[in-house]
Formats: C-alpha cells, sequence, structure tokens
C-alpha cells in the first residue's frame, strides 16, 4: 500500500537510495584509478648476475626518457606532455597523469654502468643491467 | 558495495557480456582521457605493451569496445622480486553519445597509446510538429 502510494506520487526512494550509491561508486572507482600509483610503475626481476627493470611509460617518446645509473640505483627521468592539438576543449574523463616524473629505484647490487641495454616499444621501457665481473660472489672449493 | 569497490583495482573479470573469456590472463583497464573539441570528441587510451596490430576496437550500435591484446614479457629465466604493474589484456567499454559520425572515426596507436578521433555530427535540426485540427 505505501509502495503503490509512493509510485502514484512519482517518486521511489529505494530507486533513488540505489541510483545514489551506483554514483558513489562510480566516483570512488575514479578517485583510486587516478592517485593511487606512483609514474611510472616499475617491474623488477632478478636473473644470475643481472637485473631486469621494466617501466609502463605509455604516451612518452624514446627520446624523452633520461635515464642514469649510478653504483647500485638506476633513475628514470621524463616529462610527460599533453598533446592537444585544439586550444578549446572540455574534458569528459581525465585519468591520465601528465606532468614531470622522476624515480631513483636501489638494485639488490651495484651494476657496470657501460653495460647497459636499453629497449623502448609501445610505451615499454625494459633496462637490463649487470653486474661487474669484480663483484660476482665467486665459489670456493672446500677441501675435504 | 564490497563488490563494486573491487574493480578499483584496475583488474576486473570480463564481464562484457556476462561471460568468462578462454584465456585466463588478468584483464585491466586501461586508463583513458576524454575531451570533446569543436568538431571531435578525442578517446586516449593508455596501453603499454600492446603493438598497433594487438588493438581491437569494435562499435556496435553505440557501445565502443576497445580491446588491447600484451605480448608476454621474456622474462622466464629470471625471478620477479618486484611489482607494481601486472600485465594482462586491456579492455575497456564506452556508450556514446548518438551525435557521433560513426564512419568517420579514426584511430591510432602511438608509444602505447591508443588515439580515436569521433566526428560529431552535424546537430540534428529542431523540428517543430505542427498539430492538426480535426
Amino acid at each position: 500500500m505505501l509502495l503503490s502510494d509512493f509510485g502514484r506520487i512519482g517518486f521511489d526512494p529505494f530507486l533513488e537510495m540505489r541510483r545514489m550509491q551506483q554514483e558513489m561508486n562510480q566516483r570512488l572507482a575514479g578517485l583510486t584509478a587516478g592517485t593511487a600509483q606512483e609514474f611510472p610503475p616499475i617491474n623488477l626481476w632478478v636473473g644470475e648476475d643481472r637485473v631486469a627493470v621494466s617501466a609502463e611509460l605509455p604516451g612518452i617518446a624514446p627520446d624523452e626518457v633520461d635515464l642514469t645509473v649510478r653504483e647500485n640505483t638506476l633513475t628514470l627521468k621524463g616529462e610527460r606532455t599533453p598533446r592537444m592539438e585544439d586550444e578549446k576543449f572540455v574534458w569528459h574523463r581525465r585519468e591520465r597523469v601528465y606532468g614531470s616524473f622522476s624515480r631513483t629505484m636501489q638494485l639488490p647490487f651495484r651494476v657496470d654502468p657501460e653495460k647497459v641495454e636499453a629497449r623502448f616499444a609501445n610505451g615499454l621501457l625494459e633496462v637490463e643491467l649487470h653486474r661487474p665481473v669484480a663483484d660476482r660472489p665467486k665459489k670456493i672449493q672446500i677441501k675435504g | 558495495m564490497a563488490q563494486e569497490l573491487k574493480t578499483t583495482e584496475r583488474q576486473v573479470p570480463s564481464k562484457l557480456d556476462g561471460s568468462e573469456r578462454t584465456r585466463s590472463r588478468p584483464v585491466i583497464v586501461p586508463r583513458a582521457d576524454i575531451y570533446e573539441t569543436q568538431d571531435n570528441v578525442v578517446l586516449l587510451v593508455d596501453m603499454p605493451g600492446v603493438a598497433s596490430d594487438g588493438v581491437d576496437i569494435t562499435l556496435e550500435k553505440r557501445t565502443l569496445a576497445i580491446r588491447g591484446y600484451a605480448a608476454d614479457q621474456p622474462h622466464q629465466t629470471y625471478r620477479q622480486v618486484y611489482a607494481e604493474y601486472g600485465v594482462g589484456d586491456y579492455e575497456r567499454v564506452f556508450t556514446l553519445s548518438e551525435d557521433i559520425d560513426r564512419d568517420g572515426i579514426e584511430a591510432s596507436q602511438k608509444n602505447g597509446v591508443l588515439r580515436l578521433v569521433l566526428p560529431k555530427t552535424a546537430p540534428a535540426k529542431a523540428r517543430k510538429i505542427q498539430l492538426k485540427t480535426a
């Protein structure tokens, strides 16, 4: 009886509540997706006497990234600039991050600055660094 | 509520048509920018690791689905010690407004960013409806 009364006057509080919940969830989803992570996100792999670092750098040209190696740290620097061809535009959605970034990561061992291979394809940077020969662990034979 | 909040982890199961995928890779919702200029609506979608032949765009009625398939990372013999991002397929669906010229949509992929230009059609002319007197 109560519900049908609401239907007649054109206001359903449950529908309104559901709509509010949906709207709230959408807003929260946008908030965390946009700000939660550091830029760029990196992955780190360790092999025998070498370490591989990969970073997601979409929208950045290979010559816009600055890579420096020092002892056991690797620094990634660069800037992501928005490329809008038109002066007049209205945002509908803005989730991608722009601006300059700099990240320094500590590697598990010292690396040889002369032996660094970096590849950049489709917005994915892959850097492979090698441990200097002098620093490699030496196996010691035990005499019986 | 809890189930809704899970989607903020950027990894959601594919639910485009309520079915499951056959490949058991994670599905990532890519970040997107959408802006509107005088003539176009432009979409920029971040899909790092996806080559231009790995992009799949479908438009069915007003539903624009964007999918990107990334290549596997070549570090099988290595041990992963730290991870901030996961590798998977990208998938995102948008509903377009009706005033888009569907035949003039342009897509390009550069440095892992997909750029879609959706041209707006001329605004529909307002039509006055005459009432007939019986």
